[in-house]
């Protein structure tokens, strides 16, 4: 019981459906919808440089939401061939956006 | 067997014959004679006052002794707009003609209706240099059971005279031609300017069809195609789509990367002791390649600079530098817009030359053995300069030789303009895909980050990094691009030959195996 | 696109957070800037930040992302009195301290953008070491002011002027307003020659392609780098002698003349030997 709890604190879940980035070629678009409890993790990913690139950005992907402890996620991305860091940068702004959690914008 | 590029060449492959590693630019040719044989022309005679005219495209093929195996050829004068080449196949193939080959000059967009042909048998080789599209992609699947020659412009010349191509019919696209078969592709609604790779399709094919949809009286000047070449003449509403064959003039690119870019390339020409008075100059037809031909005209201008002439792949932009009085004379082998066709018809220093004249290069010389500053793009590059201008990095063919290695073989400085990287893919590589032009005969290689200088020639580097100019190692600027896009997962292909690239002396510098696709 | 933003030769990339950004995606572009100033290599570039202004829900935000990354400079929009810059560089010092960095490395650029701020640019300008560069905002100054913006400029030239005078009196960079048609080359080459003509040290750019133009503009010519060259160098070798006032082609060669020289050395990156 008292496990269960701990781990109930620890994870993170999307609390509203966010967006961010746009479909310009070099970009990224997350798309974040909450799940029901105990779903998991639901990820959709498609690239226009998949081949050369798909184990890149699924590392970058599953590296954040450990990093933020997203569960009960259901992640879709599309990339046009984005950089790192605009990669995390799309996506670190989609989970806040999701978590509510955003700061310093109008929603 | 290995090449002197290190590329594994396969000694022999069934449907093409015994095959000769590449073994450096200028080896054969410093022999001073060709080994191979040449063909002799086919032998003809004809009575006088005969008609040539046929009703139908269908009935002028019926008439040309269609049968399995055959061989047939086009040329690519028409770009995007072409639709003879499809209609010529499907005919072809409704009559139930099977395992020819398909000597295209070039393979375009437009003629991805083909494809069901390569699936079934219809057409079992391709000659050619360039593909596209659909068909590039099936291509690099494997659709085809022997592999695909890609050549190119001055090495089809050649392929033809030694017969290693042996065209038994060939379909020209004639804008005006009258009804003896003279033809040219320099006026006419449909016209597409010069016509000057199938000229030595005309000479060495058995069948001789020019398809016209602008019939004049006899005879049509000038006399591009002349008829003692040619069998058979067809009328037809249409010989293509005209707005996607020469539109108006083309432009220079707003991009302020190519632009930025092609500010670079100009300056390193400048800088490189070959911008003098008498140069001879070709660029490329868009992007960066054609923009640096607006930089060079600026400071041909500033500088009081006269150049020889212009070679090409000619644009209205290089037409405007004639007018201007910049250059003398203009050697037009292709024509890309609507005021080059009016400018090839109506100034005589705009002269239409045929591919053979043009880059052939076993003859007493080819224009391209006069450049002085060719400027080229690439799909590829490697830490050795050889560059790729057949296979995308993801692995499609879907590009062409067409005067990549010819023009760069001949000029005393050949200049390689393009971005260090496209969206998430580096295009400096340590190794290319698939060479096409080996990296002896590139001098320079400028991109948006710095210019790399081939080590070859430390003189130029010299005079360009005492002019000032942003000079990297490629070893580093490769190092640097991996490091802003992360380095790519190798693609992976099978055992299976797909393709191989001729050098344009005959001799094979690369192959292309088939992609794996997940 | 920023990753490319380096390559073009511009003396400082400015990366907006500001009026280029929707209302709803403040956040975004604040994330992505910060991922790129630590990553991206902009070269011989100065990297400068448009932040919001700290009346704005955004402003707070967009300091304490991107002072601790301390790009070369920050760009202050619409600013319009001396009180505001100090409350600005407050919140500025306290995020430095936080992060142990100096107060000293990284400069304001102040933009001026509203009648109020022509009006106290010389206060903003002059009291505060940190600020090493002003700019006009023309296109915000003109719907300040409820004119119409015509190519002329004759609307903010008095702006223009009043700006460049603030600016030399404080010893600092006056960089001049973007001219919005990119096409209009000719019209770029006037507007810069005016504005060299009376005093701005540069001018900003909304398109790379306007860059070669006016570094041409701004860059001294050959011509007017040998007559300097010659200047400084008879002006060095005459003070030495111990004489103070001398003549080069007939022409008397005095204190400010050798100092327009200098300056045009230092612009052409020449040194004498």
């Amino acid at each position: 019981m008292w496990a269960q709890v701990n781990q109930q604190l620890l994870t993170m879940k999307p609390k509203i459906a966010a967006q961010s980035g746009t479909f310009e070629s070099s970009d990224v678009i997350f798309l974040i919808e909450p799940l029901p409890e105990n779903s998991g993790r639901k990820l959709e990913m498609s690239s226009t440089v998949m081949q050369q690139f798909g184990e890149n950005f699924k590392r970058i992907i599953v590296e954040m939401l450990d990093q933020y402890n997203m569960t009960d996620i259901h992640l879709i991305a599309k990339d046009k061939g984005a950089l790192e860091p605009t990669i995390k940068a799309r996506l670190e702004t989609a989970i806040k956006r999701s978590l509510d959690e955003q700061e310093g914008t109008l929603k | 067997m290995l090449n002197s590029l290190g590329r594994e060449i396969p000694e022999y492959i069934e449907g093409i014959g015994k095959l000769e590693p590449f073994q450096g630019a200028l080896t054969k040719l410093s022999k001073g004679w060709m080994d191979e044989p040449t063909i002799p022309a086919p032998n003809k005679a004809y009575l006088p006052h005969q008609s040539k005219l046929c009703n139908s495209l269908e009935e002028a093929i019926l008439r040309s002794n269609p049968h399995n195996g055959m061989t047939v050829s086009f040329h690519h004068h028409l770009r995007n707009g072409d639709i003879l080449l499809v209609q010529t196949l499907t005919i072809l193939h409704n009559m139930g003609i099977r395992d020819i080959t398909l000597a295209s000059s070039s393979l375009n967009e437009c003629h991805d209706p083909i494809l069901p042909y390569l699936k079934d048998g219809t057409i079992t080789r391709i000659y050619s240099s360039g593909i596209r599209s659909q068909l590039g992609h099936a291509v690099a699947l494997g659709v085809l059971d022997i592999p695909v020659v890609i050549h190119s412009h001055g090495g089809r010349v050649r392929s033809i005279h030694t017969g290693k191509i042996q065209i038994d019919l060939t379909v020209i696209a004639a804008s005006a031609a009258d009804c003896e078969g003279n033809a040219t592709g320099s006026h006419g609604k449909s016209a597409f300017g010069s016509i000057g790779y199938a000229v030595i399709d005309a000479r060495y094919a058995k069948q001789v069809i020019v398809v016209t949809d602008n019939l004049v009286n006899f005879p049509c000047i000038p006399l591009s195609i002349s008829q003692n070449f040619v069998d058979q003449v067809v009328v037809v509403d249409s010989i293509g789509d005209a707005s996607k064959i020469a539109t108006g003039t083309t432009r220079i690119t707003n991009s302020p990367m190519d632009l930025r870019i092609a500010k670079l390339a100009a300056d390193v020409i400048e800088n490189s002791g070959f911008f003098e008075p008498g140069f001879a100059f070709q660029v490329g037809a868009g992007g960066a390649s054609l923009a640096v031909a607006k930089f060079i005209r600026e400071k041909m201008k500033t500088k009081g600079i006269k150049g020889s002439f212009m070679l090409g792949g000619i644009t209205s932009y290089c037409v405007d530098m004639l007018n201007d009085g910049l250059f003398e004379t203009i050697f037009d082998v292709q024509s890309f817009d609507a005021t080059v066709s009016n400018s090839l018809l109506n100034n005589r220093r705009h002269i239409e030359i045929p591919a053979a004249l043009y880059a052939n290069p076993f003859n007493c010389g080819c224009i391209t053995n006069k450049i002085d500053v060719v400027v080229l793009g690439a799909l590829e590059i490697d830490v050795d300069f050889n560059v790729n201008v057949i296979t995308g990095s993801e692995g499609k063919v879907r590009g062409a030789s067409g005067g990549h290695s010819d023009t760069a073989s001949g000029a005393k400085l050949t200049v390689v303009v393009c971005p260090s990287f496209r969206g998430r893919i580096p295009i400096i590589k340590k190794r290319v895909h698939t060479i096409v032009t080996p990296g002896e005969t590139i001098h320079v290689l400028v991109t948006e980050r710095g210019i790399c200088v081939n080590p070859a020639f430390p003189e130029l580097e010299e005079n360009l990094k005492r002019a000032g100019l942003n000079i990297k190692d490629i070893h580093d600027l490769e190092i640097e691009v991996d490091k802003i896009t992360g380095i790519p997962a190798p693609l992976e292909y099978t055992d299976k030959i797909v393709g191989i690239v001729e050098y344009r002396d005959g001799t094979i510098i690369d192959v292309i195996h088939q992609l794996k696709e997940k | 696109m920023i990753q490319q933003g380096g390559v073009y030769g511009a003396d400082s990339i400015l990366l907006d957070l500001e009026d280029a950004v929707a209302l709803n995606q403040k956040d975004a572009a604040r994330i992505l800037v910060r991922n790129m100033i630590n990553v991206i290599d902009f070269y011989d570039s100065e990297v400068c930040v448009r932040v919001n202004h700290l009346s704005t829900p955004f402003g707070l935000s967009d300091l304490e992302a991107i002072v601790p990354l301390q790009p070369s400079a920050i760009r202050y929009p619409k600013t319009e009195s001396a009180e505001e810059v100090a409350e600005l560089l407050q919140i500025i010092e306290k995020i430095e301290d936080r992060h142990g960095l100096p107060h000293s490395k990284m400069t304001l650029h102040a933009m001026i953008e509203t009648a109020m701020g022509v009006q106290n640019v010389f206060d903003i300008a002059s009291k505060f070491d940190r600020v090493d560069a002003i700019t006009i905002g023309g296109q915000d100054l003109t719907a300040d002011m409820n004119i119409v913006y015509t190519p002329d400029g004759a609307g903010i030239d008095f702006a223009r002027k009043r700006i460049v005078m603030a600016a030399k009196a404080s010893h600092i960079d006056v960089i001049d307003t973007v001219f919005p048609d990119v096409n209009d080359e000719e019209g770029l080459r006037k507007e810069t020659e005016y504005a060299k003509k009376i005093g701005f040290t540069g001018k900003a750019v909304i398109n790379p392609r306007q860059i070669e133009i006016i570094h041409d503009v701004f860059t001294p010519t050959e011509e007017e780098i040998r007559k300097a060259y010659r200047i400084v160098k008879e002006f060095r070798a005459n003070s030495a002698a111990g004489i103070g006032v001398f003549a080069i082609d007939g022409k008397m060669i005095d204190a400010p003349i050798v100092t327009r020289a200098e300056y045009i050395l230092k612009l052409a990156n020449v040194t004498v030997g």
